[in-house]
C-alpha cells in the first residue's frame, strides 16, 4: 500500500516534469555539472595522489636517499685540466654506514652511462652498479632468474639483472636468462629479470632515447670496467665528469629513525661538501607532504563542489517556486478534492527530488566518463572510488530535499479559495 | 427531518484595510439530508462565499457550521481536508480539471487523498465515466473535450468517493442551454438517488427545478422556501 502510494507520487512527479522537458533538463544542469565535477575531480585527485604515493613508496619509505647532483656550471671548482669532479664520495659512504646509528643497510649505487647491445639492437637504459642488498631496500621484484648475489660482487662477475622492458626489447620472444649482452665494451650474462617499473619522476628518461627500464650489475664489476669517469658528448664537445657514487641508499631500522638519519646525513654532507653537489631525498617526508597536498586538494574540491551544488540547488528552487505559482490553481483544485497540506507538500518535494536525482544520475554518468577520457587522452591515472557516486547520489537527494522544502511548503500553505481563484 | 449540514449565525467578513466586507452576514440555514437546494441571488450577494464555507475550503469568521452534527470549527486543516474528500463533491463553473491529466486520471484524483485507498478505484472511475457518457473518452485530455463533456468529467470526479453532498457553483454558467439542461438532469438523477445537492445559480428556471430555494442579498438571507 505504502509502496504503491510512493511509486505513484514519483510517477506523478516524473510526469509533470516531462511536461516541460527542456526546462527540467536545464534545471538539472546545475546539479549535473556539480555532481560530475565532484566525481571527476575526486577520481583525478585520487589517481594523482595514488601515483605520487606509489612513486614515493617505490623509493622505500624507510630509506634516506643521498644523491649526487651536478652543481651549476659556474660554481664548479677544481683545476680546469681535470674532469669536473663532484658528488658523493666513498668517504661519505663510509661515514654514513659506519658512524650513523639506526642504519640497517647502506647501499652505494653508481650510474653507468654506456650503450647496451644485443646482436643488432642498441639501447640506452639506466644502468646501476650496486650491491645485492639493493633489492632488499628498494623492493624490486624478481620476475625470473635471480638478483645480483653477494658472490657476484665478491667475484666481480660479469653478470646483470635486466628490467622486464629491457628484456622485451632485446630478446622479444626469447628466453633472456643466460643471454650475453654487451654493455660498453664488455659482455655480461643475464641472470635475472625484474618486473617492469615506470622510471621515477625525477630521473625520467629523455624522450629520444630508447630507455624503457634499467639494468643492474654488481658494484665491483661496474667499478672495474667503467671507473668513475663518464664522458658525455654534448653538442659536439666532449665533457668529462667524475662522480664516485651517484646514490647512497640508507635504510633505517624502523620508520621512526628515518628523520634522525636524514638529519645526520644533512649535517654530515653540509660539513664535507664545499659545493652544493648533492641532494637528500626522504620518501617518508615526501609521503607526508603528498598526504598534506591531498588533504588540501580535498578541501578545495569540497568547497568547489559545495558552491556548484549550492548554485544548482538554488536553480532548482527557483524553478520550483515558479512551478508552484504556475500551478496555483491545480493546488487549489487538489485541496478542494481532499488533498491535505502534506499531500501537496509531498507532491512538490517528490518533484524536486526527482529533478535533483535525475541531475545527479546524469552527473554520475558524466562524472564517471570524464576520468576515462582524461586517462585516455591525457595519459593520467584516475581512480573512481566506489564511494564517490554513492556520495554524489546522496548529495543530490539531499539537495532536492533541502531546496525543495521551501517551494513545497509554500504550495502547501496556499489558501484553497485563493488558489482556486488564481488566474 | 434529519439534517446533513447546518449554518448557525454564520458570518464571513473580509477586512480590506479600512473597509469591512460582510460577504456573509449572520446566516442560519438547516440543510436536510437528500434535499435539492438552489442558492440564488444577485452577483456579489455571497453565494460563492457561502458555498466555500459549506464545502469546507473556507472557514466562517463568526457563527458555526455543522456537518452531520460535527462542528467544523473544532476541526483542523487536515480534518477539514478529510471531510472534503470523503463527504463533499465539488463542481465548479470553470470545470477546474487538471489539464495534464487524462479524463480517467482526473476522475481518480480524489482517490489519491483517501486513507486506505480502494483497490476498485479504477473500476469505479470507469463506471462513472460510463455513467456520464464519456466511456469512449477516458484517455483524452480535458482540452480535447467540449465544455459539457468537461463538466461531466467534473461530475464523475465529484462522485468518485461517493459523497453525501454535492456542491455546484454556477455549474451550468459556462454552458449552452441544451448542455446545461443535460447537466441539470444528472443532478436531478443524483438527488433522486439520495444525494444532497446545493446548486448555486442565478437563473430562475433552474431554481424552479429545485425542491428548496435560498435567496441571498448582500450577504443576508433574503428568502428560504
Ligand atoms: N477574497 C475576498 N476578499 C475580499 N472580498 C471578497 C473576497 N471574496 C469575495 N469577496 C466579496 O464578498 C462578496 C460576495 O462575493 P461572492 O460570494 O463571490 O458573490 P457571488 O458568488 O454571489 O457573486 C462580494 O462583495 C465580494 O466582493
Ligand atoms: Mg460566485
Amino acid at each position: 500500500m505504502m509502496h504503491s502510494a510512493f511509486t505513484r507520487s514519483i510517477r506523478l512527479g516524473v510526469k509533470s516534469l516531462l511536461l516541460h522537458k527542456l526546462r527540467s533538463l536545464l534545471t538539472t544542469l546545475g546539479i549535473l555539472f556539480g555532481v560530475s565535477s565532484v566525481i571527476a575531480m575526486l577520481a583525478i585527485g585520487e589517481g594523482a595522489s595514488e601515483e605520487a604515493q606509489e612513486q614515493i613508496r617505490r623509493l622505500g619509505s624507510q630509506n634516506v636517499i643521498l644523491r649526487s647532483v651536478k652543481p651549476l656550471e659556474d660554481k664548479v671548482s677544481g683545476p680546469s685540466y681535470s674532469a669536473n669532479a663532484y658528488g658523493l664520495t666513498w668517504q661519505d659512504f663510509e661515514r654514513a654506514s659506519e658512524t650513523f646509528p639506526w642504519v640497517e643497510n647502506s647501499i652505494p649505487v653508481k650510474n653507468i652511462v654506456q650503450e647496451v647491445r644485443f646482436e643488432d639492437k642498441v639501447i640506452n637504459p639506466r644502468i646501476l652498479a650496486t650491491t645485492w642488498e639493493y633489492q632488499n631496500v628498494t623492493g624490486r621484484i624478481v620476475h625470473r632468474g635471480r638478483f645480483i648475489s653477494q658472490a657476484d660482487d665478491d667475484l666481480v662477475s660479469n653478470v646483470c639483472v635486466i628490467g622486464y622492458e629491457v628484456s622485451r626489447l632485446l630478446f622479444p620472444g626469447l628466453e633472456s636468462i643466460g643471454q650475453k649482452i654487451k654493455i660498453g665494451p664488455e659482455y655480461f650474462k643475464v641472470v635475472g629479470v625484474i618486473l617492469p617499473r615506470v622510471p621515477l619522476s625525477d630521473d625520467l628518461p629523455e624522450v629520444d632515447t630508447s630507455v624503457t627500464s634499467e639494468i643492474l650489475i654488481p658494484l665491483t664489476t661496474g667499478r672495474r670496467w667503467f671507473g668513475d669517469m663518464t664522458i658525455k658528448i654534448r653538442s659536439g664537445s666532449r665533457e668529462m665528469e667524475q662522480v664516485e657514487l651517484n646514490e647512497i641508499v640508507l635504510s633505517a631500522r624502523s620508520p621512526s629513525h628515518v628523520s634522525y638519519i636524514a638529519a645526520a646525513s644533512r649535517e654530515m654532507l653540509a660539513r664535507n661538501h664545499k659545493q652544493n653537489d648533492y641532494e637528500i631525498v626522504v620518501p617518508l617526508e615526501l609521503l607526508a607532504r603528498a598526504e598534506e597536498t591531498k588533504r588540501i586538494f580535498n578541501i578545495v574540491l569540497g568547497c568547489i563542489a559545495c558552491i556548484s551544488l549550492l548554485v544548482g540547488g538554488i536553480g532548482i528552487m527557483n524553478v520550483m517556486l515558479a512551478t508552484v505559482t504556475e500551478r496555483t490553481r491545480e493546488i487549489g483544485i487538489r485541496r478542494a478534492l481532499g488533498a491535505r497540506r502534506y499531500h501537496i507538500m509531498l507532491q512538490f518535494l517528490v518533484e524536486t527530488v526527482v529533478l535533483s536525482v535525475g541531475g545527479g544520475i546524469l552527473g554520475i554518468l558524466l562524472g564517471v566518463s570524464i576520468p576515462a577520457f582524461v586517462e585516455y587522452f591525457a595519459d593520467m591515472r584516475t581512480i573512481v572510488t566506489f564511494s564517490a557516486p554513492i556520495l554524489a547520489f546522496g548529495i543530490s537527494v539531499s539537495i532536492g530535499l533541502v531546496f525543495g522544502l521551501y517551494p513545497a511548503w509554500q504550495a502547501a500553505n496556499l489558501d484553497p479559495v485563493e488558489a482556486l481563484r488564481h488566474e | 427531518m434529519e439534517l446533513i449540514a447546518e449554518l448557525r449565525d454564520v458570518s464571513r467578513v473580509y477586512q480590506m484595510g479600512d473597509v469591512t466586507v460582510r460577504a456573509l452576514d449572520r446566516i442560519s440555514v438547516p440543510f436536510g439530508t437528500g434535499e435539492y437546494w438552489a442558492i440564488m441571488g444577485p452577483s456579489g450577494s455571497g453565494k460563492s462565499t457561502l458555498l466555500n464555507v459549506l464545502g469546507c475550503i473556507d472557514r466562517p469568521t463568526g457563527g458555526s457550521y455543522f456537518v452531520e452534527e460535527c462542528n467544523t470549527s473544532d476541526l483542523d486543516d487536515d480534518d477539514l481536508s478529510r471531510l472534503r474528500g470523503a463527504s463533499i463533491g465539488f463542481i465548479f463553473q470553470s470545470f477546474n480539471l487538471i489539464p495534464q491529466l487524462s479524463v480517467l486520471e482526473n476522475i481518480m484524483v480524489p482517490l489519491l487523498y483517501q486513507d486506505g485507498s480502494a483497490s476498485d478505484g479504477l473500476a469505479r472511475a470507469e463506471a462513472l465515466a460510463e455513467r456520464v457518457g464519456l466511456a469512449d473518452r477516458i484517455l483524452h485530455r480535458p482540452s480535447e473535450l467540449s465544455g459539457g463533456q468537461q463538466q461531466r468529467v467534473a461530475i464523475a470526479r465529484a462522485l468518485i468517493n461517493n459523497p453525501k453532498i454535492i456542491l455546484a457553483d454556477e455549474a451550468t454558467g459556462n454552458l449552452d442551454s441544451q448542455t446545461a439542461s443535460e447537466i441539470l438532469d444528472i443532478f436531478s438523477e443524483l438527488n433522486s438517488e439520495g444525494k444532497t445537492i446545493l446548486l448555486v445559480t442565478h437563473e430562475e428556471s433552474i431554481g424552479e427545478q429545485a425542491q428548496r430555494v435560498l435567496c441571498l442579498k448582500d450577504g443576508k438571507v433574503d428568502l428560504i422556501d
